[in-house]
């Protein structure tokens, strides 16, 4: 059986486990995370690189702050955005407080 | 001390009372901790990539000037740099030539780009690591590229840039701006943007509005639109985090509904027998609060555990298949463990605390009622 003691133990274990990967943890690594964050900085500063390469499925998910704002819908009319991490892409805020004036409202 | 042990007691009691249906709690503590886990992995992969952008694209160009035909982005012509430069405050206009380069065999979309001091000759790249395991430039190491007018040009590798620089030049083919019109067709005299320098940063929003003016055509973007962009793709309400963390929210609150709606026969014949003997309410309200608090507590140290691990040490490799896509070419990365208070107290508030006291409420219910019909409907 499980007593108090053993079960206090285990929750002391867990929390000890997590207050090292939390706060320590992210300590011991940050030299070498800055490291190549600097690296990347000066690409960043030398290149004027504008976005991260992370979604490189479509143009304007490649660069997703140079696109434009309706380039989902720009491969032919009536397209549908169908790139999968364009789903990841909220719509610009504008959508979300349409112009009062707007016709057809 | 009285009360620490009584609480001792209450605590010993209820680990004996889930140890005897031990596969049916442990089977809610896994199904709890997926759920945490889920929940904290969204979190910490959507704040450590959202804290990386930031600090990134902080030293990004302050204003890049695109031009605008028919709604889409068009080639910008290099005379509009004089147009510019004639603006008070601006400091420098660059011409920016890059592009987008699909290779069939690869199947993948690269980025072409001149940079302005491109250290080698016409007959160079310079390519970020993704492209090296992309593309397979075989034994000859040069990349064979078709050119806009037709033929080809085989262009040799000078450089690569080192796989921790994935996150921002994974896809990235530098090369001279010569050899970036004779593949890409963009002629003399016109660039794909301008990237501009003001001295007063904070006249930015007044410099763009000067150069819209000036130029009708043109759409100024902003470093501080760029860095909202991000933050913005990586906010919890945007698209595919809102849609993993309302799956896995719904999924805790038919769980903890199902908690709170209605207590097993076994357990309700439990509270009855514990109040024939003599247990007052608030005893069971007690039992009641340890048993939420053993299962929740658990469950939430083992799934921010388990989420830290998934995503600083695999580089959240579930998700990678969302992250990726369509896409041939995704970025190895590893990114900075960060975990602050805020979010961990947020994890906190959404999975342990409504758990802990959801589970008190039929308790309660059974508690009040006699302990006679409490073990007849048992």
């Amino acid at each position: 059986m499980i007593r108090a003691g053993h079960f206090l133990g285990f929750i002391i274990f867990c929390m000890g486990v997590s207050i090292c990967l939390f706060t320590i943890h992210p300590r011991i690594t940050s030299a070498r995370y800055h490291q190549i964050r600097e690296r990347n900085r000066q690409l960043v500063v030398a290149l004027g690189l504008t976005d991260l390469c992370l979604f490189t499925e479509a143009r304007y998910t490649r660069h997703i702050s140079q696109a434009d704002l309706h380039s989902a819908f720009q491969e032919h009319p009536l397209a549908l955005e169908h790139f999968p991490s364009g789903a990841i892409v909220p719509p610009p805020p504008i959508f979300h407080h349409p112009n009062p004036g707007t016709p057809g409202e | 001390m009285i009360w620490i042990n009584r609480q001792r007691y209450y605590l010993d009691f209820i680990l004996s009372s889930l140890g005897r249906r031990k596969w049916k709690n442990a089977s809610l503590i896994c199904v709890y901790m997926l759920v945490v886990f889920l929940i904290s992995s969204m979190t910490f992969l959507a704040g450590a990539l959202r804290r990386e952008a930031d600090l990134l694209l902080h030293e990004s160009p302050e204003l890049i000037v695109q031009r605008m035909i028919a709604g889409r982005h068009a080639l910008m012509p290099v005379d509009y740099i004089a147009d510019i430069e004639t603006i008070r405050g601006i400091q420098k206009v660059i011409p920016r030539l890059w592009g987008y380069y699909f290779h069939p065999a690869s199947g993948a979309n690269y980025t072409l780009m001149a940079p302005e001091a491109f250290q080698h000759d016409d007959a160079k790249v310079v390519i970020g690591a993704g492209v090296m395991r992309t593309w397979d430039p075989g034994p000859t190491g040069t990349l064979v590229f078709k050119s806009s007018k037709g033929g080809t040009v085989e262009l040799a590798i000078a450089e690569t840039f080192e796989s921790q620089s994935d996150l921002v030049a994974a896809d990235l083919i530098l090369m001279s701006a010569a050899t970036f019109r004779q593949i890409t067709g963009v002629a003399p005299g016109w660039s794909t943007d301008l990237a501009v320098t003001v001295r007063n940063p904070r006249e930015i929003q007044t410099i763009a509005n000067k150069i819209v003016d000036a130029l009708p055509d043109a759409r100024p973007i902003l470093k501080s639109e760029i860095q909202r962009t991000y933050a913005a793709v990586f906010h919890w309400r945007s698209g595919y985090i809102i849609v993993m963390l309302s799956g896995a929210l719904l999924a805790f609150v038919i769980f903890a509904w199902d908690k709170a709606t209605g207590l097993s026969a076994g357990e309700r014949t439990e509270i009855g027998i514990l109040k024939g003997v003599g247990w007052d309410t608030t005893d069971i309200l007690m039992i009641k609060f340890w048993e939420g608090l053993v299962i929740s507590l658990t469950a939430f140290l083992g799934g921010t555990i388990l989420a830290y691990g998934h995503v600083f040490f695999t580089s959240a490799f579930l998700f990678s298949h969302a992250l990726k896509g369509w896409a041939v070419l995704y970025p190895e990365f590893h990114l900075q463990p960060f975990v602050n208070i805020y979010q961990l107290a947020v994890l906190f508030a959404l999975t342990v605390v409504p758990y802990t006291f959801i589970t008190i409420v039929p308790a309660w219910r059974a508690a009040v009622t006699d302990p006679d019909t409490v073990m007849t409907q048992g």
